[in-house]
């Protein structure tokens, strides 16, 4: 198995048995249940506000696994013997992303399929969602990557984490939530963008907090 | 044939300078001791070596692989001992010396208990043969007598015998004694 897969596939199993697929599903799942508590039964508007509410709960999920991307294989010296192999930071990072991704894309559609049920959204915007979350996630998990190497090892890294996270997350929701074509393609766009770029950002944080 | 060489070498941490000028080599079979008091600089230079972080003058060449052995034994604690190591035998493609490996630190009894109940010797003696099993040219040992029984520690000096006899080369920091015979002494 070449590195790649292996450290993927490492991220992946380290997600499942920490708890890091479930949880955040979990949380998704019951910050889609407070909407209609906040706004009320009406299922017309609760069904135009679905779409919108689910891409929120996404971008919410999304934070909770920052803490245990980078962090913990900092502390444990996992890191080091990565550099110590002469693997790059980057493409450590990339694996990463790619390995978080499988443990969160997935598990969030399906949860999404669960929470337009409970929102009462229509069959045409559910499909819309489930590509927008398919195109988007990749890119917000690589965010999530890089901004568990930026806050590894700080106190409160998770509340650092979300303010960090949430703004650079904004282009992801807006176009996410958005109608049309051309949000398809502009969240096409921005998802490529951060996982193009953030692994960089990531990898450049694990340099910076070994040296 | 050169395995770590470093050309006048200086190292800063936190803006502070630890040491500058430093020079030396191992070559196949050697092996160096570098001992000095604490904060001196000795595990700063054994990251230098693994190349985890850039001198701040000066140049270091490695010329084989590297295995390090640090402070943390990075190894998956929700793991049996065995899978945590194979996960880095994996990258190294070296999975069948992680049983031999395992024996020769005297823990092969272990290899199916999670690596979260081990003792603190029991991982230290993980992470050695982690290096052991790494099949790497030039291994570097951060404090490797920290936290193990005489007998691990003889384990440990017969490991580093061998390998020095099949040409590898050996970097230890150690501020426990550690018998390394004809090595340099670099005393910070």
């Amino acid at each position: 198995m070449n590195a790649f897969a292996a450290i993927a596939w490492r991220e992946l199993r380290r997600a499942w048995v920490g708890g890091g697929v479930m949880l955040p599903v979990a949380f998704f799942l019951l910050v889609s249940i407070l909407f209609p508590f906040a706004v009320g039964p009406d299922a017309k508007l609760l069904g135009r506000i679905a779409g919108g509410v689910v891409w929120s709960a996404a971008l919410l999920a999304a934070l909770m696994p920052v803490e245990r991307l980078v962090g913990p294989d900092v502390e444990a010296g996992v890191l080091d013997q990565f550099a110590a192999r002469g693997l790059s930071d980057a493409g450590v990072a990339l694996a990463k992303t790619a390995g978080h991704w499988l443990g969160f894309g997935p598990p969030l559609m399906l949860a999404s399929v669960v929470a337009a049920g409970l929102l009462g959204m229509d069959g045409a915007t559910l499909v819309r969602v489930l590509i927008g979350l398919a195109i988007g996630t990749p890119g917000l998990a690589a965010l999530a990557v890089a901004t568990g190497a930026l806050t590894a090892g700080l106190r409160g890294a998770g509340a650092v984490a979300g303010l960090v996270m949430l703004p650079l997350a904004l282009p992801l929701l807006i176009f996410g939530a958005g109608e049309g074509p051309g949000a398809v393609k502009l969240l096409g766009a921005v998802s490529l963008l951060l996982l193009a770029g953030a692994p960089f950002v990531a990898g450049a944080a694990m340099r910076m907090g070994r040296g | 044939m050169t395995l770590l060489a470093f050309h006048n070498v200086a190292c800063d941490r936190g803006g502070r300078r630890l040491f500058a000028g430093l020079s030396f080599a191992l070559r196949a079979g050697e092996a160096a001791l570098l001992t000095g008091p604490n904060g001196i600089g000795k595990s700063s230079l054994v990251r230098l070596a693994a190349g985890l972080s850039a001198p701040a003058a000066g140049r270091i060449e490695r010329g084989a692989p590297a295995a390090l052995a640090g402070e943390a034994a990075a190894l998956d604690l929700e793991l049996p001992l065995a899978a945590a190591l194979g996960f880095w035998a994996g990258l190294d493609g070296t999975r069948n010396r992680v049983e031999p490996a395992l024996a020769a630190m005297g823990i092969d009894h272990l290899a199916e208990v999670p690596v979260r109940f081990l003792s603190t010797g029991q991982r230290k003696r993980a992470a050695l043969a982690r290096v052991i099993a790494s099949g790497a040219g030039l291994w570097l040992l951060d404090e490797p007598a920290n936290g193990l029984d005489t007998a691990s520690v003889a384990a440990l000096e017969a490991a580093i015998d061998g390998h020095r006899a099949d040409g590898g080369a050996v970097l230890v920091a150690s501020h426990v004694p550690v018998a390394l015979p004809n090595a340099q002494d670099l005393r910070l």
